[in-house]
């Protein structure tokens, strides 16, 4: 096996050819074992394994497009599980961006947020209130709900308003530091959820604890957007759109502040990093990506109700975030997928099989430890064995690494003082 | 002509007066050196300065502004900049990166032209990285460029945080404890290094420190803290002779002897 990594290594051609390979052979074994959740599985690790050949990022992206837009569709669209293996991905492509909003706040900010769905809920309730007749409750002006064709700009509004909030959460909540601030975000995002609940009454915002039901569906010259197929291509737009952001951040001078707070605020302050500024930063941006996600969550769901916003969906989050590697873009795509589909597909999978087993009678399970309770336990015995012996994540982050000899002759025009010494002996007489 | 002001500045830490109305004028341009015995009030003075605490009592002024009541980004903004007794790298990013960090204010980006990677914002970026560079050639650790802080040497940590602090165009520069844990041999390399950033780059420097060889031979002019007040200052020779100060080093029978 490491002869075979080894010589597989700087060898792009046979790197490729082996990748289009696996994806030709996968796609197959999917296109012809319908419901089988493997095949849909090992045709997902082709974009890890493309993550890991050494091609050009250019190039990556475009193979990455090329499976993701035509290759998973289609060859999953022939048989009945079709619309099930989208709705995985789908969801799968909302816990990313979700994630990878997180990932700015724990993961380069270092600020432990344990109410990040609120922002989440902000975004679904934020289209849901408009989309359907409850905004004729309290705006006496204007129609409602509004249609389909609204869904495209609220993506936006969304975003911004979520953003807001991130602000408004910021400013009192950002005096705290370190445990402190984990259980004030934990009070508000139970806040907003406890608020959205009983928001029915003195004047109906949210409908309570009843929900918003039947949200209109994105509408696009008189297209509907309704099935989970369709969603599919809303999610990949925005997610490309979020990730395309998330690098540009990273390794930019805000990048870079973020991670300086992190490491050490005292030395952050003193090389003039305003702290309340770049940490609210942290804190709108992170919850931009998760209120845009948030619209297009209500719009799947055309159905809004405080139960999806639960501290559970928070913590679900984070582990995403940490099992990934905490400040690791791919890390947490990667962990983002991981735990959604071990939670939607896997599990449920393993649950149904043992269950099909007790029935047959091959195996019987005592009342405590029936299948279904054993979902969480398997969960959480996986998040444990990766914390023993892989706590710095599944990809840990890492560092850019710079070119010197670029470096070297940029540098000499900065030399405005009158250095007498030669480079690079400066220290030493 | 005088670069840095403090009059009657006072710090109370509960019942325990840590700084207690000290006066100190530092010439332009000048290297002096703040000693003292261990808990005098040499660190909390200078985040007295550096904006870490707020005086309780008295005025900071670099040139003809003051600097009390400013938070320590805006101090630094002013152009003051510190390294720290205990050294505060950003340890888990490379060493190019925390003087990139240094040059934090001075670069223009905002979050539309970070996201939208203009043309400005890409090569404000590329001039970053190599003033960055510029500045890691200055204090010898260019080679190291893309190793992450943490894993330098305790010397080369404590070049770093210098390097951070110049990328920031300081017109005071603060050291605390420059030579803790330096052999003999790097101490030397430190007073020679220091002479030359003054002339390099029209600093002035102002630093704490136990090595009294380094403090005697680099300093123009000394001030001594004990117990939170100012017991003397001077040059080198005359702080020597100082029976005040040998005192507060060496106790009241060192002065007197029975």
């Amino acid at each position: 096996m490491n002869k075979l990594t080894s010589k597989l290594k700087g060898n792009k051609l046979a790197q490729i050819i082996l990748l289009v390979l696996y994806v030709l052979i996968t796609s197959l074994s999917l296109y012809l074992a319908q419901a089988s959740v493997t095949a849909f599985l090992l045709m997902l690790f082709s974009l890890l394994l493309l993550y890991y050949t050494e091609l050009p990022d250019r190039l990556k992206w475009l193979i990455a497009g090329v499976v993701l837009i035509g290759v998973i569709p289609f060859v999953s669209s022939t048989g009945p599980g079709y619309q099930s293996y989208m709705e995985v991905a789908t969801v799968v492509g909302i816990y990313v961006a979700m994630a990878l909003g997180l990932n700015i706040v724990v993961g380069l900010a270092g600020l432990l947020d344990l109410g990040f769905v609120a922002f989440f809920a902000i975004g679904a309730y934020t289209y849901g209130i408009f989309a359907t007749g409850q905004a004729a409750n309290f705006m006496p002006f204007g129609t409602f709900p509004l249609s389909g064709e609204s869904f495209w700009i609220f993506i936006l509004i969304g975003c911004f308003v979520a953003a807001l909030f991130g602000v408004l959460l910021g400013i009192p909540v950002l005096r705290v530091k370190g445990d402190y601030l984990a259980i004030v975000t934990l009070g508000f995002g139970e806040i907003i959820r406890i608020v959205f609940n009983n928001l029915d009454k003195p004047v109906n915002i949210t409908n309570g604890a009843m929900g918003l039901a039947s949200v209109k569906p994105p509408e696009i010259f008189g297209y509907q957007f309704v099935y989970p197929n369709q969603f599919y291509y809303i999610v990949l737009a925005i997610l490309f759109l979020v990730i395309l952001a998330v690098r540009r951040f990273e390794f930019s001078k805000i990048g870079r502040s973020w991670k300086a707070v992190r490491e050490n605020e005292i030395a952050a302050q003193s090389m003039g990093i305003h702290l309340v500024r770049t940490k609210l930063l942290a804190f709108a941006i992170g919850a931009s990506f998760s209120g845009m996600m948030g619209v297009v969550f209500a719009a799947k769901q055309t159905f809004v109700d405080p139960t999806s916003f639960t501290l559970l969906e928070s913590i679900t989050i984070l582990v995403m975030v940490i099992l990934g590697g905490m400040g690791s873009v791919p890390g947490v795509i990667l962990g983002a997928a991981v735990i959604t589909i071990l939670n939607l597909q896997v599990l449920t999978e393993v649950t149904n099989y043992l269950n099909q087993l007790s029935l047959d009678g091959v195996i019987s399970f005592p009342e405590a430890l029936a299948p279904a309770k054993m979902q969480r336990f398997i969960f959480g015995a996986i998040l444990i064995i990766f914390a023993i012996y892989r706590p710095q994540g599944l990809i840990p982050s890492k560092n850019p690494v710079f070119d010197e000899e670029s470096l070297k002759e940029g540098s000499k025009k900065h030399r405005k003082e009158k250095i007498t010494v030669e480079p690079d002996k400066g220290f030493q007489a | 002509m005088s670069i840095l002001t403090v009059s009657n500045l006072t710090k109370q830490f509960g019942g325990l007066v840590a700084v207690n109305s000290v006066d100190m004028t530092v010439e332009k341009g000048s290297i002096t050196a703040v000693i003292g015995p261990n808990g005098a009030g040499k660190t909390t003075f200078f985040n007295l300065i550096t904006g870490v605490y707020q005086p309780d009592n008295g005025n900071v002024q670099l040139g003809s502004s003051s600097l009390v009541g400013l938070k320590p980004h805006e101090i630094s903004r002013h152009g003051i900049a510190r390294t720290f007794q205990n050294i505060r790298l950003f340890s888990n990013i490379t060493v190019l990166e925390n003087v990139m960090v240094g040059l934090h204010k001075q670069l223009k980006a905002g979050i539309v032209g970070t996201l939208f990677q203009t043309k400005k914002v890409r090569e404000e970026e590329q001039l970053a990285k190599e003033e960055a560079y510029h500045w890691l050639e200055y204090v010898g650790l260019a080679k190291h460029l893309n190793e992450d802080a943490q894993n330098l040497s305790y010397g080369a940590q404590r070049r770093l945080e210098i390097a951070r602090a110049l990328a920031t165009k300081p017109k005071l520069l603060l050291l605390d404890e420059p030579a803790a844990g330096m052999n003999p041999r790097e101490t030397r390399e430190l007073t020679e290094f220091i002479h030359r950033m003054r002339e390099d780059l029209d600093v002035t420097i102002v630093l704490i420190e136990h090595d009294m060889k380094l403090v005697m031979e680099i300093s123009e002019q000394i001030f001594v803290l004990d117990h939170g007040e100012k017991i003397a200052e001077g040059k080198p020779a005359e702080i020597r002779n100082n029976v005040k100060v040998i005192e507060a080093y060496l106790g009241k029978s060192a002065v007197t002897p029975a």
